[in-house]
């Protein structure tokens, strides 16, 4: 147990290390960028004056490294910055309103979580059972369809899946609606409802990757010798997958899982807006286009902070699963 | 389920009545039901603070539902009082606006000349990044005369002056409480704001008691849900998700024409697409080589290609089928190679080279349209070089700046807020440097239109005005480009249909209704 506290620290640490070379990476790549927010917010009537006026206001005529050691600033107390956009809209007003990232964040955020969450509860029990079906009658028709299936989803371009299940669900036979416009209030039956879409399309998209590994880790040791004797033994095939194969493939299934549960909460961004979504992916493209930079970076830092932590997560249940790793001599 | 009021159950009718007896269509407007429409043009950013306000979503919002202005531009194009219920003026320099009485804020306070001194003057300040800046700094005095009357003194002459007060900026918040009305949308208009999603959507209920009555305003509840994506706004409206759309994607109009539960509604208006020429750089000083230009471009195939049929040819001049002095008696520019090969030879060249820059921030289809230019300029000896420009900054690095390039205008509803915004000498937004050097003529009758309150003068003057850019100006504007939207059947919509501005001037939660 202490060796694995010792690795959770060890890792955590890693993960700000990394999540601080993100954050350079990131304001770096923005800044980048040609224009900034008074020009994109301005647009065609932008004038000088103007546009120097909303600079001077946001700080944006400050030099590129001081702003950056600002904002880390604010990200160590706590403080994820002030959105450009509403900070221009309120600085007229006498700051009333909130002007915050993080509240401005934090509903998309569970919006997010909550697609991810559908999509996961769909796709893992089904990529994980469709896996093990298709070891156990591996070669057959089944397994074959199975994999051409799944493989072709994840091919197409997920705005692709996303109009195919549009025009079979919503279009052809109005099941599902095709506008996913969820908002608070609304109860949960009719957020799952306006959330199957997306959902299903996302489920489309992930389920190929974890399905595949789930078989071919299974198909893998089911060649090794104690899953011989379990054989001879005279145990049926479904148990010897279930009972003897299946734990010891659970390490790297659960590292697949992990990272597609990362995607699902970092790759939804095309989901979103074909269905119009109201998620973090939304707020994402909006902020990038405006050059709202505070937003921009603060999605990913998040989206970072994701990447990590579930693939900690995935480590550290891999080692539990593992009595080898758990008990190192 | 449409709910039928008794009241809305008699003027039904009695226009069925009517109907027996002249063979008319069936048009009475009867209030009931809900609207649901899906919108272009929403942001994270959006709030209630009109001054921010530049895109179809929170005008339709706004000014359309939640709050109203001075003065309303009908759908025909003629003025009238919203909030204002006259006006009068003798010189155009001094105005008095007497206002509606009996009004309230939806919060209950009532409206007065406090109301309007106050919201009017949120757009003036050193610091105003407010769009209708220029059309309030123009007045110098506002007075109260009394509570329901106002006085304002401009500092010049302008006979438009009450058409300005319709634009969408300058919406009457209350007195004393704007940081609150701009919090939560408080307004005067048919619809109160229930919840607003910036970036996702809004919804309204009707007021009960409203000084437009029943004349205006015949759903019980609004939704205006916020869909930037194109094919996500028409599968709304093809799976009955929505009642509404605006802007379709024209290479998919044909799909929507095609379903029977689907019409689609398109008006031409003022926004035109364009090419501008710094006046003041060589070549495009010389008239000559403007003129060969002219007769460069072939403007038909590209309303066919670019716009796919959904537009107008335009001859130059910026003002529109929307406006009301339009010059319909002008002769068409004709594409006409020898002509321009003819005007080239007078500039004292045999071919002309030169730089094109666009992108397609200027317009949807704008490199497509460069390159087209450049295909029928070709034969006329002219070599366009089609500089593609990246879209990230188009409006700060290139327009304005290089000395031709692609650019659009939405088109203004006044012949004197066109010119004043961008073919007046020395305006920010000339954008092809137009000045006394090209045409004295021009800043003098622009100067003595505003002023002059007669409209048949006014007329002259602004058909002069269009003549003269379109034999000199420096803005090539091959097209005007048409509004087109989708709506259910059931939504009955009015035979005339502004256009101004996208979804009946955004008027859509106050013009339309569900059928009874």
């Amino acid at each position: 147990m202490q060796t694995i506290l010792k690795i959770i620290a060890q890792r955590l640490l890693l993960g700000l290390l990394t999540l601080l070379v993100v954050s350079v990476v990131i304001f770096v790549a923005v800044n980048l960028l040609p224009g900034d927010f008074a020009e994109s917010i301005l647009g065609q009537s932008a004038t000088p004056e103007a546009v120097a006026s909303i600079r001077r206001d946001l700080g944006l005529d400050q030099p590129l490294v001081i702003r950056y050691f600002q904002w880390l600033g604010g990200i160590m107390t706590g403080d994820l910055g002030t959105s450009f956009s509403q900070l221009n809209f309120r600085s007229a007003m006498g700051g009333a309103g909130d002007t915050g990232v993080a509240e401005q964040i934090a509903p998309r955020l569970s919006n997010t979580l909550f697609l991810a969450g559908v999509s996961a509860s769909i796709a893992v029990p089904l990529a994980v059972f469709l896996g093990i079906l298709a070891a156990l009658y591996r070669n057959t028709l089944f397994d074959r369809a199975t994999n051409v299936l799944t493989l072709s989803s994840i091919s197409s371009p997920e705005f692709f899946m996303a109009y195919i299940l549009i025009l079979f669900l919503a279009v052809l036979n109005p099941i599902l609606p095709s506008l996913s416009n969820i908002y608070p209030g609304m109860s949960f039956g009719e957020r799952l409802d306006r959330t199957l879409l997306p959902a299903l399309t996302l489920t489309l998209v992930v389920t190929a990757h974890m399905m595949r590994m789930t078989r071919a880790a299974i198909i893998n040791l089911l060649a090794s010798p104690y899953i011989e004797m379990a054989r001879l033994k005279g145990i049926k095939p479904l148990r010897v997958i279930v009972k003897h194969a299946f734990p010891n493939a659970l390490a790297p299934i659960i590292n697949v899982v992990a990272l597609n549960l990362a995607y699902l909460v970092t790759g939804v961004v095309v989901v979103e807006v074909v269905f119009v979504y109201p998620g973090i992916g939304q707020l994402f493209v909006d902020a990038v286009k405006n050059r709202d930079i505070p937003v921009v970076q603060a999605c990913c830092l998040i989206f970072a902070a994701a990447y990590i932590l579930l693939n900690l997560t995935a480590d550290i249940l891999s080692i539990l699963s593992n009595p080898r790793l758990r008990h190192p001599k | 389920m449409t709910q039928i009021s008794r009241r809305g159950l008699i003027k039904t009718g009695v226009a069925a009545g009517v109907l027996g007896l002249t063979g008319m269509p069936l048009r009475a407007q009867t209030r009931g039901g809900k609207l649901t429409a899906g919108l272009s043009g929403a942001n994270t950013s959006d709030s209630w603070d009109a001054r921010t306000h530049s895109d179809l979503f929170m005008i339709a919002c706004a000014q359309g539902a939640v709050f109203d202005s001075l003065t309303e531009v009908a759908a025909d194009g003629s003025l009238k009082g919203e909030l204002a219920e006259s006006w009068e003026s003798d010189d155009a320099i001094t105005w008095v606006f007497n206002l509606r009485q009996g009004v309230t804020f939806h919060n209950g306070k009532s409206f007065g000349a406090d109301d309007v001194i106050e919201s009017l003057q949120m757009h003036v300040g050193e610091d105003s990044k407010s769009a209708a800046k220029p059309i309030v700094e123009n007045v110098a005095e506002m007075n109260k005369l009394g509570d329901y009357q106002v006085e304002l003194v401009l500092k010049a002459a302008n006979a438009d002056f009450p058409y300005l007060m319709s634009d969408y900026h300058l919406l009457m918040y209350p007195a004393g409480q704007i940081d609150e009305a701009i919090q939560n949308g408080i307004g005067t208009g048919l619809y109160e704001a229930q919840s607003f999603d910036p970036g996702v959507r809004m919804v309204a209920t009707r007021v009960d008691d409203h000084y437009k009555g029943d004349s205006a305003g015949f759903f019980e509840e609004i939704e205006f849900i916020a869909i930037n994506d194109n094919t996500a706004r028409m599968n709304a409206l093809l799976t009955g998700q929505v009642d509404a759309i605006n802007r379709i994607d024209f290479k998919t109009e044909s799909l929507l024409r095609a379903n029977p539960n689907v019409r689609i509604q398109e008006v031409t208006g003022n926004q035109h697409y364009t090419f501008p020429m710094l006046t003041n750089n060589a070549p495009f000083n010389d008239v000559n080589v403007r003129k060969a230009l002219k007769h460069g471009i072939n403007r038909q195939e590209m309303v066919d290609k670019i716009l796919l049929g959904h537009g107008q040819v335009a001859n130059d001049s910026p003002v529109g089928p929307a406006s009301q002095y339009y010059n319909t008696e002008m002769e068409q520019l004709d594409y006409d190679p020898d002509q321009a090969k003819f005007y080239l030879r007078e500039a004292g060249m045999d071919s002309l080279n030169i730089d094109l820059s666009a992108s397609d921030a200027a317009f949807e289809g704008a490199v497509d349209a460069a390159q087209l230019f450049q295909a029928s300029a070709s034969a006329a000896g002219i070599n366009i070089n089609v500089v593609q420009e990246p879209a990230d900054g188009y409006w700060s690095n290139v327009w304005l700046k290089k000395p031709f390039c692609a650019s659009y205008w939405s088109g203004r509803a006044t012949e004197d807020w066109m010119f004043s915004s961008a073919y007046e000498e020395g305006v920010p937004w000339n954008d092809s440097e137009w000045g006394r050097e090209d045409s004295e003529r021009f800043q003098d009758l622009l100067i003595e239109g505003r002023a002059e309150l007669d409209s048949d003068r006014r007329r002259e003057i602004y058909f002069e005005m269009q003549q003269i850019l379109r034999d000199e100006g420096g803005v090539l504007i091959p097209m005007f480009a048409n509004y087109v939207e989708a709506v259910n059947v059931n939504i009955q919509t009015p035979e005339t249909v502004g256009n101004i501005w996208q979804m009946d001037n955004a008027r859509l939660a106050e013009r339309w209704s569900r059928m009874a």
